[in-house]
């Protein structure tokens, strides 16, 4: 048979040529390495592979029986500890960190029988909208290379549109499944705070902090969640799900109640991303929503709040690299120099950035003004959703309030990139579930939608982006590509 | 001028579980160094804590003991701190909901006891005066990392150094009886900082306080805290001000020196601890805890007292040693006789425990045999001083006392005729004593006593030699 392309190949459908037989669990991951090999040299998408560990377990599973989703590859984003296998958070300061453990969403992707092609690229530490704040270089957007994928998971929703994997995880604190979901034309999905295990999770803002899935479509995402979400004794934060994933069916949207928080969008969007969300908006009536529109008083504050809480807490999490105990250390004189040092080189500028911001938002005198009142501003946030789902189903919201932008175009303009997560911070902050689905191109390239529900409404959420996917039909694979350029 | 010493403890107290307060490491002190380690405890990227639930019910125990308030929700929050004996760089902690809540304890009002982990053990070595500063290398054992601890935390309510030490020592016993901790000074599983300050007597308002950290024995806490009024009293004496310090004691030469001054007083940035759930305890569960503690060493004090009329000194000395008021309580219930009870075992039996160094109920001399010898005694067969002979003999023999009483032939001299040949020889000997006595001289009667018990060899019983002397001396 001819080789087998990857290109616009989804997770469900990988699995039904295993299981037809037309390819056997060793083939379709050498065609993704060989995918990775062909493109990844310009796009970045991978921090690292381990083509022999990835093989291994592809020839276990052909020789051992497989069924269902086993022997699908996955890429995994670079901030979820693999036992022996590096990693680094996109940091120089974790380099050459082989974790003793896996997380618990590596082990639930082993257990169900999902196969690791790498590490995903990423901004450092998660902290970034461009995944150009990687110490080991950015990711480009497959769409086109001069454009940046969105971050912080900008290697995870790269590798999946460009077809380098069928799916893959990321976390979301701010924005980070969704942003790049939305600049790269693929689905992503942030689950309930405490749906999916943190534990072996490199942290960032532990309140804030959830991991999703990737995908071509609405169908693999919700696969993926059910891989995923479920309830790990070693992370107190975690509950699971309440229901089982439902694979999403829905053709409409029939009898949903959907609203529009139109103060939000305020804060300003551009021309072709609110064109796009007024026709996707239409399309859900014409698929049988109600949609209303409403208010979110608060979540106008939710970027301030958002930018004392997420340092503060990462000022604490990541106070324990010092070059101590493992990852990088650069030699000095005395300790305290090698402590210096070692943080100079370890960690880049914008992480610097947000342990200053956090730790003087912490600090005795400063705390009730900064940290106190970004929490209460959290509360109040929270509350203006309860208050919004008590009347509707869910919410509809532009994912980003543009397309990709060119590297370097937000790089040293720290607010401008921090403004990219308006529409999806609010969610972080409430804790709520947020799908991003691609709903047309702007100017060529992907514009997000952004379905908001109430906590532990995935199901729904997943129901609403399926019938909307069907209706809008997007093709998520970047035309370059199919021309055969990337 | 007289000055007042206010005198207030924090008290860290290691709790007894199984597991680390947020890991499932063992909490096992004196293993190899950095044997009880994991990914956890040595905060590896992306590692969560999980609060240990047995130690929760240790540290609740500790507060119910104490008269706390139990709020029905507590939080966690995180301590920021940089340094080497801190993987995170923060202590899990509780800052402003602590699991025990107000409390009353001998008088002494209690702050507030809150859970936290203990810090891994450093040690710096090669220079610095045992600091981290100047020193060659800082070696970090990571066992100790994530103990679970208890901080109690006292109002200032003590006024001084032996006041202090006698709350110690009730509140270490009380501890030891709930199960919750060994409270042991040596191993570090109970350590205690005091605050003092100096005030003059009848001011309402505190002075300057200084802090005295981590002192090893109750004994150098009373003096050091005394050492640090007298230091303080003499500062205000000469119109000095006290400034705000941390201060080490230093028993050897009873003197005091600075650690560190306020000015370098360290901003832990405290907030919320994001990976952790509040701790909200059920009233059932309260109740169910409360109803399973032991007999707590204030209570028996009082039921010593009132049940079997030992002096205050004596009930408190049996309640701080649980296993010793035990053993008196099933010895005081045999013999029939507390107060003799009493005094075997504050006298000869703790002796023996003292030299043997085994526990009370591990001793030969069980309860039952003891009691018997108290019958003896009682029944006049056995002289009191004959009795400490026996009880010597029944430590490494195991018969019963009437037969080593016989065996050591400290049967009591009781028949009149034996005993009265022995008063006449004494009598025979003495003319000049048996004049003095016929003058007047009554009280000669403990002398003839005394010669008489000799020679004796002790056997004789003395209220029939004094009748008997009466009766020949003619009263």
């Amino acid at each position: 048979m001819a080789a087998l392309s990857t290109i616009g190949l989804t997770a469900e459908g990988a699995a039904m040529l295993l299981d037809a037989r037309a390819v056997s669990c060793v083939e379709l991951a050498e065609a993704y390495l060989r995918r990775i090999d062909a493109v990844d040299g310009d796009l970045h998408a991978f921090l690292r592979t381990h083509p022999e560990e990835t093989l291994a377990r592809a020839r276990a599973l052909d020789e051992g029986g497989r069924s269902g989703i086993e022997g699908v590859p996955i890429g995994l984003k670079d901030l979820f500890s693999t036992r022996g296998i590096e990693t680094t958070a996109g940091s120089r300061i974790l380099e050459g960190f082989r974790p003793i453990i896996d997380a618990d969403v590596v082990e639930a992707c082993a257990d169900a029988g999902l196969i690791s092609l790498g590490k995903l690229n990423m901004d450092e530490f998660a902290m970034g909208s461009s995944t150009e704040h990687s110490a080991y270089g950015p990711t480009r957007n497959p769409w086109n290379q001069a454009l940046v994928p969105g971050g912080s998971s900008g290697g995870s929703a790269a590798a999946v549109a460009a077809g380098l994997a069928p799916w893959s995880l990321g976390t979301d604190t701010g924005g980070s499944i969704r942003q790049p979901a939305a600049f790269c034309g693929i689905v992503g999905l942030k689950p309930t705070y405490g749906a999916v295990s943190r534990y072996g999770v490199v942290a960032f803002a532990s309140s804030l902090d959830q991991v999703g899935p990737f995908a071509l479509n609405v169908r693999d995402v919700a696969l993926l969640l059910s891989i995923i979400a479920r309830n790990d004794p070693r992370d107190s934060t975690n509950v699971g799900l309440p229901a089982p994933v439902e694979l999403p069916e829905a053709e409409d949207l029939k009898g949903l109640r959907l609203a529009v928080p139109r103060d939000q969008l305020d804060a300003g969007v551009d021309a072709g991303v609110a064109a796009l969300f007024e026709a996707t908006v239409e399309r859900c009536r014409a698929l049988g929503a109600e949609v209303s529109e409403t208010t979110l008083p608060h979540a106008g504050h939710g970027l301030a709040a958002y930018y004392l809480i997420a340092p503060s807490e990462a000022s604490a999490n990541l106070a324990r690299y010092d070059g101590a105990r493992y990852g990088l250390r650069v030699d000095a004189p005395d300790v305290h120099a090698m402590y210096s040092e070692t943080r100079r080189a370890g960690f880049g500028a914008e992480v610097k950035r947000r342990i200053m911001i956090g730790t003087y938002a912490l600090s005795a005198g400063y705390f009730d003004a900064y940290y106190g009142q970004a929490q209460r501003v959290r509360t109040l946030i929270r509350r203006d959703f309860a208050k919004a789902f008590e009347q509707y189903d869910a919410l509809l919201l532009p994912t980003a309030p543009s397309v990709a932008f060119p590297f370097g175009a937000k790089l040293y303009d720290p607010l401008a990139m921090y403004a990219n997560d308006v529409f999806t911070l609010p969610v972080n902050l409430a804790g709520l579930p947020g799908l991003s689905i691609p709903c047309g191109l702007a100017d060529g390239l992907p514009v997000g939608f952004q379905i908001i529900g109430p906590a532990f409404s995935e199901n729904r959420l997943l129901a609403i982006g399926h019938a909307l996917e069907r209706a809008i039909e997007f093709d998520p694979v970047p035309p370059r590509i199919l021309e055969g350029r990337g | 001028m007289s000055w007042e010493a206010v005198i207030g403890l924090e008290i860290h107290v290691q709790l007894r579980t199984e597991t680390k307060m947020f890991c499932r490491c063992p909490n096992r002190y004196g293993d190899p160094p950095n044997t009880n380690v994991c990914a956890v405890c040595l905060a590896h990227p992306g590692m969560l804590p999980v609060a240990n639930r047995v130690a929760v019910d240790q540290a609740l125990r500790v507060g119910l003991a104490l008269g706390c308030r139990i709020p029905a929700r507590s939080k966690w929050d995180r301590k920021n701190y940089f340094y080497p004996d801190s993987p995170k760089a923060y202590q899990i902690s509780q800052y402003d909901e602590p699991l025990c809540a107000e409390g009353s304890f001998t008088g002494v009002r209690i702050t507030r006891a809150h859970l936290e982990e203990d810090a891994a053990k450093t040690i710096h070595i090669g220079g610095g005066d045992g600091r981290i500063a100047g020193s060659g290398a800082s070696i970090v054992d990571f066992n100790r990392c994530g103990t679970p601890l208890l901080e109690i935390v006292t109002e200032p309510d003590l006024r001084g150094g032996a006041e202090a030490r006698r709350f110690l020592t009730l509140l270490r016993a009380t501890i030891v009886a709930t199960g919750a901790s060994d409270c042991d000074l040596e191993k570090g599983s109970l350590r205690v900082d005091a605050n003092v300050s100096v005030r003059r007597s009848g001011d309402e308002e505190l002075g300057v306080k200084c802090e005295l950290k981590n002192m090893n024995s109750f004994r150098f806490i009373e003096r050091g805290i005394a050492a640090e009024i007298r230091r303080q009293a003499a500062l205000l004496e000469a119109g000095e001000p006290v400034l705000q310090a941390t201060l080490h004691y230093d028993p050897a030469s009873d003197s005091l020196s600075v650690l560190r001054t306020k000015e370098e007083a360290d901003d832990y940035r405290y907030f919320a601890e994001p990976d952790l759930v509040p701790v909200e305890p059920s009233p059932a569960h309260l109740e169910a805890l409360a109803a399973a503690l032991p007999e707590l060493p204030l209570v028996r004090m009082d039921r010593l007292r009132a049940a079997h009329g030992l002096p205050d000194a004596t009930a408190e000395s049996l309640a701080l040693t649980p296993g010793l008021a035990d053993y008196f309580e099933e010895l005081a219930a045999l013999a029939g006789d507390a107060r003799a009870a009493a005094n075997w075992v504050m006298g000869e039996f703790s002796a023996h425990l003292n030299a043997s160094g085994s526990d009370p109920h591990a001793s030969t001399v069980t309860p039952a045999r003891l009691a018997g010898l108290i019958a003896l005694v009682a029944e006049g067969a056995v002289s009191s001083t004959g009795a400490k002979q026996v009880f010597a003999a029944m430590i490494d023999d195991p018969a019963d006392a009437a037969a080593l009483t016989e065996r050591l032939g400290l049967g009591q001299v009781g028949d009149t005729d034996a005993l009265g040949a022995i008063v006449d020889e004494v009598l025979a000997a003495s003319p000049a004593e048996v004049a003095a006595y016929r003058g007047g001289k009554v009280q000669l009667i403990g002398f003839f006593t005394g010669q008489v018990m000799k020679a004796s060899g002790g056997r004789a019983d003395p209220k029939a030699v004094q009748s008997l002397l009466r009766e020949r001396l003619g009263g």
